[in-house]
């Protein structure tokens, strides 16, 4: 399987999600300069972390004039598996490709550090190797990944299960439910959501970075059954 | 012609950067300032001399890029 991992100008996971996916995974991977227009017949495309184009005006704003995403936006529309990590995730929100918005962490500072998300959905390519409520331990790093969508947007990706991810505590729980603390949200995501996909679930945004917990060594393995999920999906495709 | 485009986030939109800004003033003292809302502010310098056109123009590039409808609003002055 190959993977397309896009790079911007001020991408800089770019190398992490390369090293998870040929180094832990033994699969491979091709960098695509987002000045390219193909996506050199990838079977799978990683939008990765960092800060494109400087996240000049607002995070992700210009990325989605790249030419890349054209290739990207029709890769997607073919029922492509896309998944956006991060600043990844943000590109993909104002592309147009997911819907909402990211807004300024709720506590205003840069959030570095281990959180939990509950896997809430596995019917995608993105999860199906996990368990339903499996609780994952990966690290995020951000400024503005306080996921706003209005009321109606809400209502209408809660129905149909685009909610692939949600911040809980180590045991699962949802913040905000009885006695479980606000500060396992870390940024103040609406309903606590950390990851969604889109309405054919081809395309994936999450704020933590599974490539970045693909090791023991680095301090965890949970993010691995992302990426392996999308392994066994382009196998059970085939 | 020349014109402004002022992009605040939608009042139904949390503003933790204005509430910051506005718990800033209270601890200042200025009680009398109820609640600030931070927003981006642009110059667009146009080849056009048609008020119409240069609002038309703005609002166009407002809606592409300059602000983003699921969570902005924006205002334009052209002169």
């Amino acid at each position: 399987m190959t993977f397309a991992v896009v790079v911007f100008p001020g991408s800089n996971c770019d190398e992490d999600a390369h090293h998870a996916v040929t180094d832990v995974l033994g699969e491979r991977a091709e960098y695509v300069w987002h000045k390219e227009t193909d996506l050199k017949g990838a079977d799978a495309v990683i939008l990765p972390g960092g800060f494109a184009h400087g996240d000049y005006l607002r995070t992700g704003a210009m990325a989605r004039f790249s030419p890349i995403m054209r290739a990207v936006r029709a890769f997607a529309d073919a029922g492509g598996p896309v998944i956006g990590i991060c600043n990844g995730f943000q590109i993909l929100l104002e592309a147009g490709l997911l819907p909402g918005a990211m807004l300024r962490n709720r506590g205003l500072k840069y959030r570095c550090e281990h959180v939990y998300v509950r896997v809430e959905q596995t019917d995608t390519p993105f999860t199906c190797s996990a368990r339903p409520g499996q609780v994952l331990r990966i690290p995020i790093g951000h400024g503005d990944g306080n996921y706003f969508a209005p009321p109606a947007v809400l209502q209408k990706i809660e129905a149909n299960r685009q909610v692939i991810l949600r911040y809980t505590d180590p045991d699962g729980r949802v913040p905000g439910a009885p006695g479980v603390d606000d500060k396992w949200n870390p940024n103040g995501s609406v309903n606590a959501i950390a990851g969604i996909c889109s309405e054919r679930r081809n395309v994936f945004g999450m704020m933590p970075h599974p490539e970045r917990a693909c090791e023991a060594l680095l301090g965890g393995t949970d993010g691995r059954v992302i990426l392996e999920s999308l392994v066994a999906a382009f196998a059970g495709a085939r | 012609m020349r014109a402004r485009v002022f992009v605040t986030l939608k009042p139904s939109v949390f503003d933790p950067q204005g509430t910051t800004i506005a718990d800033a003033l209270h601890s200042l003292g200025y009680g009398a300032i109820r609640d600030v809302r931070q927003g981006k502010y642009f110059e667009l310098d146009l080849s056009t001399t048609e008020a119409a056109e240069a609002r038309a123009l703005a609002a166009e590039v407002a809606d592409k890029l300059l602000a983003n409808p699921v969570i902005e609003s924006y205002r334009i002055e052209v002169d």
